[in-house]
C-alpha cells in the first residue's frame, strides 16, 4: 500500500499509553469465544514484559452490549462503569487497562460526555453511592489492551521465535487488519492512527514481519450490529456486511486478519462458514477460508506458544494454512486434545503478581 | 416545539448527537445498515429536527429506528459533529419508555434481548454468558461451537479459565455481594424499570396476538420475535 500519506495522518493520531500498573476488566464476548487470548495476553505482560496488571475479582460486564442493544438505559451503564473506576481506585490502580473494545469505546464515550455534562458526572456520583456507598476517582490513563500490545511491539519482536514471513518464499504474509468500530470511529483522536486509517493493529503487523493489505472496504464493520446479530431474523445483515467485506479484499490475496475487537474475529470467522454453507463459497488461497485471528493470538504465535494453547481450536476456519506457511511447530493430533501442558499452565497461577 | 422533542432533549446522547444537521446525506452514504436495510439515517434526523410530535410519534412506532447497527460510522465522517447513531439511541429509548417499541416486528425484539442478555446480566454479572447456548439458536457458530459446549468445561480449564471459580479470571463466579450492587444499580438508575417496560408492553402485545408468553425463552412470542422476518426490511 502507499504509506506516505498514511505515515504523516498516522504521526497526528498518537496517544499516551501507560507504561506500567495496569487494571485489567475483562471483555464479555472474549472470554466466551476467544478464552486463550485472555489468557495469552497476561501472559504477555508479566511474564514477557513483567508488568504489573491487576485483575479484581468483583468486577463485573460494563453492559456494554445490553446497552448498545438499547435494553440497558443510559444512566445505568454509566453508573456500572462508575462502579468499575470505584473497584479500581480502591484497589489503588489509576490505569484503565480493557479487554474490549464496546468496553473501551464506552468509557472513552462516559469520561466525553462527563467532560461536557459536569452535572451528569455529579448525578452518577450520586447514584453510585445510593447504590453501593462507593466513591470514584477517573482512570488518569485509558488504554485498550491491543493499544499496550503495540507500545510494546518492538519489545515482542525481540523476543520472537517466529515471523509474519512465508518461509517458503521468504515474502511477507498479506495481512488484513480490521479494527473494531467502536476504537475510534466515535472519538479518532482516542485511537493510534485515528479512525480513517488506524495504526495499531498495522503496527503489529509491520514490526513482526508482515505486510498489511489496503483494500476498499478496509473500514467496514464486521457486522456485528448488536441486535442485528443477537436476534435471529436480523442475521442477513451481519453476514452480509462480512460478505461485502471478503469480496472487497479477495483480489489482494489475504494470507490472514487480525483483529483488535473481541467480536470481530469471531464474526468474520463463522460467516466465512456460513457463506460456504449458503452459497458454497470459499474464499482465501486454495479456497481454505481466511484465517482471522485476535492481535493476542497473533502476539503469542510470533512468541512461539502453542497453537492449541492459545485457542486456535476454538475457530470454525482452520488456522492451519498460515501456521504451516510461517513454519510454526505444532501437533496436528493435538488438535482436539484437552489435556493441559503443565509447562504453558504454570502462567495460570499468575494471578494478580 | 413538541412535548416529544422535549423528552428526547432529556437524553444527553440526544443534545449530543444533534447540533444542526444539514441534510448533506454523509452520514448515510458511510451508513452499512443503510446499504442493507431501508434505512436513511439522514431523513431521521431530518423529520426529528421538525421537533414534530406526529412526526416523532411515527419514528417511535417504525421499523425503521431498529434498523441501525450502532458501528457510530456516522459519526466520524458527519461534517457537524452530529452523530446520528446516538439520535438513534435516545429514540429507541424514548419508545421504550413509551411503550412504542411493540408497533414494529423489530421493535418488538426488545423482549428477546432483555430475556438473553438483559438475564446474563442480571444472574451472571456477564452481557453474554454461552455455556447451553447451542447451535439450535446459532446455527451460524458451526461445527466448532457444538464440540466447545460438549467439551465446555475441560476446555475452558485448558485455556486458562477460573470458571465458576472464586477470585479474578475468565468466566468466574462473580460474588453475590457484587451481583447485588449491579442489581441495586439498576433499580437505583431506571435500568430495572425498563426491563419492566420491557416485559409488561410485551405481554399486552402477545395478549392483542393471542399468543402464548411465559417466562423464558421457550414461548410462542419469544420464538416468534426471534425468528420472524417477514421480509419488507431490506432494500
Amino acid at each position: 500500500m502507499i504509506l506516505e500519506g498514511k505515515k504523516a495522518i498516522w504521526n497526528d493520531y498518537q496517544k499516551e499509553i501507560a507504561d506500567d500498573k495496569y487494571y485489567y476488566v475483562r471483555s464479555c464476548v472474549r472470554q466466551n469465544f476467544f478464552p486463550g487470548s485472555e489468557t495469552a495476553f497476561l501472559k504477555i505482560m508479566r511474564e514477557e514484559l513483567k508488568k504489573d496488571v491487576y485483575e479484581h475479582p468483583c468486577h463485573t460486564t460494563c453492559t456494554g452490549i445490553g446497552y448498545h442493544g438499547d435494553i440497558v438505559p443510559v444512566e445505568t451503564t454509566m453508573t456500572v462503569v462508575a462502579r468499575q473506576f470505584a473497584i479500581m481506585t480502591e484497589a489503588g490502580y489509576e490505569n484503565l487497562l480493557p479487554s474490549c473494545i464496546t468496553s473501551f469505546g464506552l468509557y472513552t464515550e462516559i469520561l466525553d460526555t462527563w467532560h461536557h455534562f459536569p452535572e451528569v458526572e455529579e448525578k452518577v456520583r450520586r447514584q453510585l453511592r445510593k447504590a453501593t456507598g462507593r466513591e470514584f476517582r477517573k482512570p488518569k490513563n485509558l488504554a485498550h489492551a491491543s493499544d499496550v500490545i503495540y507500545k510494546f511491539r518492538k519489545e515482542i519482536a525481540s523476543k520472537a521465535k517466529y515471523k509474519l514471513v512465508n518461509k517458503n518464499t521468504g515474502e511477507p504474509l498479506k495481512v488484513v487488519d480490521h479494527i473494531g468500530c467502536h476504537y475510534a470511529k466515535m472519538f479518532p483522536s482516542k485511537g493510534i492512527g485515528g479512525a480513517e486509517y488506524p495504526y495499531v493493529l498495522a503496527g503489529m503487523v509491520e514490526e513482526w514481519g508482515g505486510n498489511v493489505i489496503d483494500y476498499p472496504e478496509r473500514r467496514h464493520c464486521c457486522g456485528f450490529g448488536f441486535r442485528q446479530y443477537l436476534v435471529q431474523a436480523n442475521r442477513g445483515f451481519s453476514v452480509a456486511c462480512s460478505k461485502e467485506k471478503f469480496e472487497s479484499m479477495k483480489p489482494f490475496k489475504p494470507d490472514m486478519i487480525i483483529t483488535n475487537c473481541p467480536g470481530c474475529p469471531m464474526f468474520l470467522d463463522r460467516w466465512q462458514y456460513v457463506i460456504n454453507e449458503m452459497e458454497g463459497k470459499r474464499y482465501g488461497q486454495n479456497e481454505e477460508g481466511i484465517p482471522v485471528f485476535t492481535y493476542e493470538e497473533v502476539a503469542g504465535l510470533v512468541l512461539g506458544y502453542d497453537p492449541w494453547e492459545l485457542g486456535l481450536q476454538m475457530h470454525q476456519t482452520d488456522c492451519e494454512p498460515v501456521l504451516d506457511k510461517i513454519g510454526i511447530d505444532y501437533s496436528p493430533e493435538d488438535k482436539y486434545n484437552l489435556k493441559i501442558i503443565p509447562s504453558y499452565s504454570e502462567s495460570r497461577s499468575l494471578i494478580n503478581v | 416545539m413538541g412535548k416529544l422533542y422535549d423528552s428526547l432533549l432529556e437524553d444527553v446522547r440526544f443534545e449530543e448527537g444533534l447540533n444542526a444537521c444539514m441534510n448533506c446525506g454523509v452520514c448515510t452514504a458511510i451508513c452499512p445498515a443503510a446499504e442493507f436495510y431501508n434505512y436513511d439515517p439522514r431523513k431521521i434526523v431530518d423529520e426529528v429536527q421538525t421537533k414534530d410530535d406526529d412526526k416523532i410519534t411515527e419514528l417511535l412506532k417504525s421499523e425503521t429506528i431498529w434498523y441501525c447497527g450502532e458501528c457510530m460510522s456516522c459519526k466520524t465522517r458527519c461534517p457537524r459533529g452530529n452523530a446520528p447513531g446516538l439520535i438513534i439511541m435516545a429514540l429507541r429509548s424514548l419508545s421504550q419508555d413509551l411503550g412504542f417499541f411493540t408497533e414494529s416486528e423489530k421493535g418488538r425484539q426488545q423482549l428477546a434481548l432483555k430475556r438473553t442478555v438483559g438475564h446474563w446480566i442480571l444472574t451472571y454479572g456477564y452481557c453474554l454468558y454461552l455455556e447451553g447456548v447451542g447451535t439450535s439458536l446459532h446455527p451460524e457458530q458451526g461445527p466448532v461451537w457444538d464440540w466447545i459446549q460438549d467439551n465446555w468445561s475441560d476446555l475452558f480449564k485448558k485455556m486458562g479459565a477460573n470458571y465458576k471459580g472464586d477470585g479474578p479470571g475468565i468466566l468466574r463466579r462473580i460474588p453475590e455481594e457484587a451481583m447485588d450492587e449491579i442489581r441495586e444499580i439498576f433499580k437505583v438508575t431506571g435500568g430495572m424499570k425498563r426491563f419492566e417496560n420491557i416485559e409488561k408492553f410485551s405481554k399486552k402485545k402477545a395478549k392483542e396476538l393471542n399468543m402464548q408468553l411465559d417466562e423464558g425463552i421457550e414461548n410462542e412470542y419469544f420464538r416468534h420475535i426471534y425468528k420472524t422476518n417477514n421480509g419488507s426490511h431490506t432494500r
